[in-house]
């Protein structure tokens, strides 16, 4: 099957919402809606004519200050068909269903992407910081989080501190 | 030594046994086996067949209670710093600290949310050796100069009058 | 630094039975690193290990969002420390990709011997670290003094032991230098022998043996649900390797086998790397072989600094490409790139999102230790005792830095 015959066939065999990303020129991509997300990730990994059986990455994106501001991005390989394929998914309010049963792999991935992003993951079952410590206040990787963080005693060069409780 | 820290003017008998207790420590300085990040690997090689590290005594102990320096080899993050102060706090006394490395020193390029922007901030460091990451050869330079270090600090006999640490610790 | 602390104690008909919470790292010789083990054990039986990172996360990505494309170099060779060539080689490719360009032909053969020299060192340093961590203390010296001949040249081609950040976007950033294709292959020619010697040494070893054999497997179902790769998959017997699979630069000119096991214990993760050392070797010979003169970077002013010095000092247009480019970084068409490279430790990968200007919008690194460290569940391998884990954990061979980025 040609990259173009997978895209179609998927299609064909999916009920929900799906686009093709046109603007990605690397490799196939596919727009789904966050409810879609894990029927469609079930039909690519069981699919014998697909079998994406290996989950790459999880990667969280901001584009803030646009709305919606979240989107998250799945790469996807088939092992016996030599094939990539990549998923989108914008997320209109920082809440996505969890696919750890179809990939175990993507528990640490969708726990980087709460650490990260703050992006909630339904269903996932263990949903805990993973870099930053239990107490950390705010998600790093967005991005009106500064680059050097909040001004305190063990980090002179940060910015100065968010009030707190609205205008005082 | 406790109680008898800089309790002892200069004369002969006091400035020999400072002299022996001097060269004692500075011929058996134990790192603790502790690698954080990329440093570890030239720490590593400086402790293997190389460069030989044991040719000055030192000797890598994986206990913090056993052993005497502290080389902070690596990125220190905010997360790992009460760890390091904690390991710091669990040497016995006389404890050194080598900050290896730019990111130990000052943060380096990670000038971010994460890392802590020099060990300072955490423990007193005796001596810094440059570089990202600094050649096996720095790290032994390091020792040396950390052994230079400990060659005249006074044991027994008090500190000079003008000297910042005049106060007698009792401990 | 390793605390025991009792959760709970009960009497029931069996016996006495109690449960424990183990503290194991940061600070542990065999953690390789700051990694933070909480083991829930019924004596010293394994009942769920959490791992803890974090502790070296240095905020990389973030921090290359700030970056322009060139900086960047510098910090994925601190990814992946025991092996930067790799790391540099796929970050390189991926802006390439977006740039829609190709290093020449010269370039691209010295990319593939320094990655591949860089494999050989990160694989030694496993070779020798996990019977280290399993009680044979000799080895680590062996393999680190052959590892001193790699960081020889790789000091020989780029100046530096570790951090080499010889690689540009375009090329590399100058020739080898004059006798190093004859110093490699001398270097090729001793270290065939030592990795037979290795074998001597560890091979029979019953200690050692014990200590891996049929500990921690793996099956290949599992392996692939997990997202393992690189050596640590293919111990389980999935024959994937992106070098053959999907090939870059010039690994379809070179021949060399996939190595594969079939049990995906520790013992097989660490002989699958050191027969990939071999494999290596191979490639190494046959790229000096191949490799053909030419020019080692793009000629185009916009992306790279002119080959030729000279015309900085005559030519005014190259004069103001030359400063924009040092000043401002150049600039990456607006678009998104994924692109994966079978660094040492498995899929290296490097999603970059551009905006179109000097610096990425969105820098995310597939870190394949991040990935492989997960592994370390009870659930899916066969560690039974409190020993088995560090086993396992050597054998999984995660680097911190890259697990924490």
């Amino acid at each position: 099957m040609g990259n173009a015959d997978i895209l179609a066939h998927i299609c064909a065999h999916f009920p929900g919402d799906l686009r093709v990303d046109d603007a990605v020129t690397d490799e196939d991509c596919l727009l789904v809606a966050p409810e879609d997300l894990v029927a469609l990730c079930l039909l690519l990994r069981d699919d014998p004519a697909l079998k994406f059986d290996f989950m790459s990455d999880i990667c969280g994106v901001d584009f803030w200050p646009e709305t919606p501001r979240f989107q998250l991005v799945y790469q996807l390989y088939s092992i016996p068909f030599k094939r990539r394929l990549r998923l989108k998914c914008r997320l209109e309010n920082a809440t996505a269903p969890s696919i750890t049963q179809v990939w175990t792999t993507a528990n640490w991935h969708e726990r980087e992407a709460w650490d990260m992003y703050g992006i909630d993951f339904t269903g996932h079952p263990d949903l805990r910081r993973i870099y930053m410590w239990e107490e950390f206040d705010g998600f790093p990787m967005r991005r009106d989080f500064p680059l050097r963080g909040y001004k305190d005693e063990m980090n002179p060069f940060g910015d100065e501190p968010k009030p707190k409780g609205g205008a005082a | 030594m406790g109680i008898l820290n800089n309790r002892f003017q200069d004369n002969v008998f006091f400035t020999t046994s400072d002299g022996i207790i001097n060269w004692s420590r500075k011929s058996s300085l134990w790192p603790e086996t502790f690698g954080i990040a990329c440093c570890a690997i030239e720490m590593i090689s400086a402790g293997c067949a190389r460069y030989d590290l044991d040719r000055f005594g030192v000797v890598f102990r994986p206990s913090p209670r056993q052993s005497d320096v502290m080389i902070v080899a690596g990125t220190v993050t905010r997360k790992m710093a009460p760890i390091i102060r904690r390991l710091y706090d669990q040497m016995p006394e006389p404890r050194y600290v080598i900050a290896m490395g730019t990111c130990a020193i000052s943060g380096g390029v990670y000038n971010t949310y994460a890392v802590v922007q020099g060990v300072d901030h955490i423990v007193p460091v005796d001596v810094h050796v440059a570089g990202c990451p600094p050649r096996p050869e720095a790290l032994l330079h390091g020792f040396v100069q950390l052994q230079e270090k400990i060659t005249g600090t006074r044991v027994l006999r008090a500190k000079p009058p003008d000297s910042p640490h005049t106060e007698v610790k009792v401990s | 630094m390793t605390e025991v602390t009792v959760v709970q104690e009960t009497h029931d008909n069996s016996g006495f039975n109690r449960e424990v919470l183990m503290n194991l790292g940061p600070q542990h010789p065999s953690t390789h690193g700051v990694l933070r083990l909480l083991l829930q054990m019924d004596g010293e039986i394994i009942e769920r290990v959490d791992p803890h990172i974090g502790l070296l996360h240095r905020g990389t990505e973030k921090l290359a969002e700030h970056f322009t494309y060139t900086q960047i170099f510098p910090l994925t060779d601190r990814l992946d420390y025991l092996c930067p060539p790799s790391n540099n080689l796929g970050f390189a490719l991926a802006v390439e990709k977006l740039l829609g360009i190709e290093a020449p032909v010269r370039a691209q053969y010295i990319r593939v011997i320094m990655a591949e020299l860089s494999r050989i060192s990160g694989h030694l340093l496993i070779t020798g670290a996990l019977p280290m961590d399993v009680g044979a203390m000799t080895s680590l010296l062996y393999t680190m003094r052959e590892r001193e001949m790699v960081m020889d040249l790789l000091e020989m081609i780029s100046g530096v032991r570790m951090h080499t950040s010889f690689c540009r976007v375009g090329g590399v950033r100058e020739d080898l230098p004059p006798g190093c294709t004859e110093r490699i292959i001398e270097f090729c020619d001793i270290f065939t022998n030592r990795i037979a010697d290795y074998e001597k040494l560890l091979l029979h070893n019953r200690i050692f043996l014990a200590r891996v054999e049929n500990i921690g497997n793996i099956s290949a179902r599992h392996a692939v649900a997990l997202g393992l790769s690189g050596p640590n998959l293919r111990a389980s017997g999935v024959d994937w390797d992106i070098r053959r699979d999907a090939p870059y630069e010039i690994y379809d000119r070179l021949e060399f086998e996939v190595i594969t096991r079939k049990d995906g214990d520790c013992f097989d993760r660490w002989k699958c790397r050191v027969d990939e050392m071999r494999q290596s070797l191979r490639m190494i010979r046959q790229c000096v072989e191949q490799m053909p003169e030419g020019p080692v970077i793009v000629d185009d002013p916009k992306i790279a600094f002119p080959v030729d010095k000279d015309k900085l000092a005559h030519s005014m247009e190259t004069h103001i490409h030359h400063f924009e480019l040092a000043a401002f970084g150049f600039k990456v068409p607006a678009g998104e790139v994924y692109q994966a490279i079978e660094a040492p430790k498995g899929e290296l990968g490097y999603y970059i999102i551009s905006d179109g200007s000097e610096k990425p919008f969105r820098f995310k690194v597939r870190a394949p230790s991040f990935v492989n460290l997960q592994a370390l569940c009870e659930h899916t391998t066969n560690m039974k005792y409190l020993a088995d884990v560090i086993a396992m954990l050597g054998s999984l061979d995660p680097v911190m830095a890259e697990v924490d980025k």
